[in-house]
């Protein structure tokens, strides 16, 4: 029990309600084994859930999917969330949050809206997304926000084809109002990852961008907040993963499993607790899957021996699967890992590809979109 | 400048006291804000009505201390939070 007492409550929850999503973006963070809609949990055990949540000290919770407006008790969850006494953030694409749950979920407290967007023009959101009209349906669902009056964060995922878009990003999410802007350079796990080649930045792209951002950060202080976060295979050091692993959020899954991050389940070593089956309180103190990687004791010599140990944390444990095919070794981003050479090969190969591809091609075939399996 | 001006917590920005940890925090989009003493005790005179000059003036009274250094101190932290975008003021 020392090591309980030791393991800090976590800050946040995120919630995905449902993999349910109209959109099918080809970078998509949910696994690509989709979980099916006769799996997920139902209304009283994601209360319970917010519930156990609080009294562990979690005091946001992320509602998320797959699209959370595929639940249809979407304002219930929010009106639960907010009683359970959890500052309630909505992540939604927009598209199926029609003005009358928007004025619902108004009502029922949620505290702010984060917004996804694929592209400044239909053209290209459209194309990204797979799903004609979506664009067009979220610049009105924007409005509606802006109308409320409920604070707005508006989520850019950059790649290949929209970096170059970087200053009419910043330019909807000021005319839409917006507090924050993220400018999340899409990070290659998942159905990103079957997509690398085709979403891979240029090293000019990713020097422009960062130019574009101190620029933009300096001209709006004070009116919108600008988060930016790189494509890392150009960094020279790892992501700080989740703050460390099971130091400060767990992810629970549409079926109930808990992860320590949305990409855990790529990890073939590691299973996974239900909320169905144990408390939430001892799969974050006692669960195997979250003992896997926090702390430092499971690092390799190069980051337990390393100034940025408790800067990063050793990276991101599912890039150091997918990459190097150990989760248990340094991200292989960083300058210092003996793998640095698979990421820069990746990089040489796909920028071969980006040469051809940095132009907009809608209607181009390079993309596995997200989609659920033909049987579900 | 930001001291005539009146600071208020925007829609979506909140205190709130985490029994867990026994702790003041703010919580805003994206973000959950650990408070001190100081800064839980200004914030909590931000009411949208006053200035930071006129809270700034109450705290000096509450704590007996130099008025000036308190307003210094107050206009730090407000435009801090203001660059975050946590707080906002009446005139903006």
């Amino acid at each position: 029990m020392r090591d309980a007492v030791q393991i800090p409550p976590p800050i946040a929850l995120l919630a995905e309600l449902t993999h349910r999503c109209p959109l099918a973006c080809p970078y998509c963070s949910n696994p690509v084994d989709l979980t099916a809609r006769q799996t997920e949990l139902d209304t009283a055990t994601w209360l319970d859930v917010f519930r156990q949540a609080v009294e562990m000290g979690v005091l946001q919770v992320h509602i998320s999917g797959g699209e959370p407006a595929s639940r249809r008790d979407l304002v219930d969850l929010v009106k639960g969330a907010r009683e359970a006494g959890l500052y309630v953030n909505l992540i939604t694409s927009g598209v199926g949050l029609t003005d009358a749950r928007l004025a619902a979920l108004d009502a029922a407290g949620v505290d702010h809206i984060q917004l996804s967007v694929q592209g400044v023009t239909a053209q290209m959101a459209d194309w990204i997304g797979g799903y004609k009209g979506g664009f067009k349906r979220k610049m009105a669902v924007a409005d509606k926000i802006a109308e409320t009056g409920i604070p707005l964060t508006l989520n850019a995922v950059m790649h290949r084809h929209n970096l170059g878009d970087l200053p009419a990003t910043i330019d909807l999410a000021k005319r839409l109002g917006a507090r924050r802007l993220e400018v999340a350079c899409v990070q290659f796990q998942g159905w990103a990852l079957k997509n690398r080649g085709a979403l891979q930045p240029t090293r000019e792209q990713v020097d422009m961008a960062k130019k574009v951002v101190a620029q933009a950060r300096a001209d709006n202080r004070g009116t919108l907040v600008i988060d930016f976060v790189p494509p890392d295979y150009y960094s020279d050091f790892p992501k700080a993963c989740m703050g460390g692993w099971g130091s400060t959020g767990l992810n629970v899954t549409p079926d109930g499993r808990v992860l320590p991050c949305h990409a855990a389940e790529t990890i073939p070593s590691l299973s996974f607790q239900s909320v169905t089956e144990v408390p939430l309180a001892d799969i974050w103190y006692k669960g195997a899957a979250f003992a896997a990687y926090r702390g430092t004791d499971w690092m390799a010599e190069e980051c337990q021996t390393c100034d940025r140990r408790d800067v990063d944390f050793g990276g991101c444990r599912c890039q150091a699967m997918a990459v190097v095919g150990d989760a248990a070794a340094t991200d292989p981003v960083c300058r210092k890992s003996p793998h640095r050479h698979l990421v820069d090969a990746t990089l040489k190969a796909e920028a071969q590809g980006a040469e051809r591809g940095t132009e907009q091609r809608p209607g181009d075939k390079d993309f596995t979109y997200r989609s659920f399996p033909e049987q579900v | 400048m930001t001291r005539t001006r009146i600071p208020v917590l925007p829609r979506g920005v909140r205190l709130h006291f985490d029994k867990v940890r026994g702790k003041n925090v703010l919580l805003a989009p994206e973000r959950a804000l650990f408070l001190d003493d100081i800064g839980h005790a200004i914030l909590s005179e931000v009411d949208g009505q006053r200035s930071v000059a006129q809270i700034a003036r109450h705290l000096a009274a509450v704590y007996n201390a130099p008025e000036d250094a308190i307003a210094g101190d107050i206009t730090e932290f407000i435009d801090d939070l203001a660059d975050k975008r946590v707080i906002g003021f009446t005139d903006a």
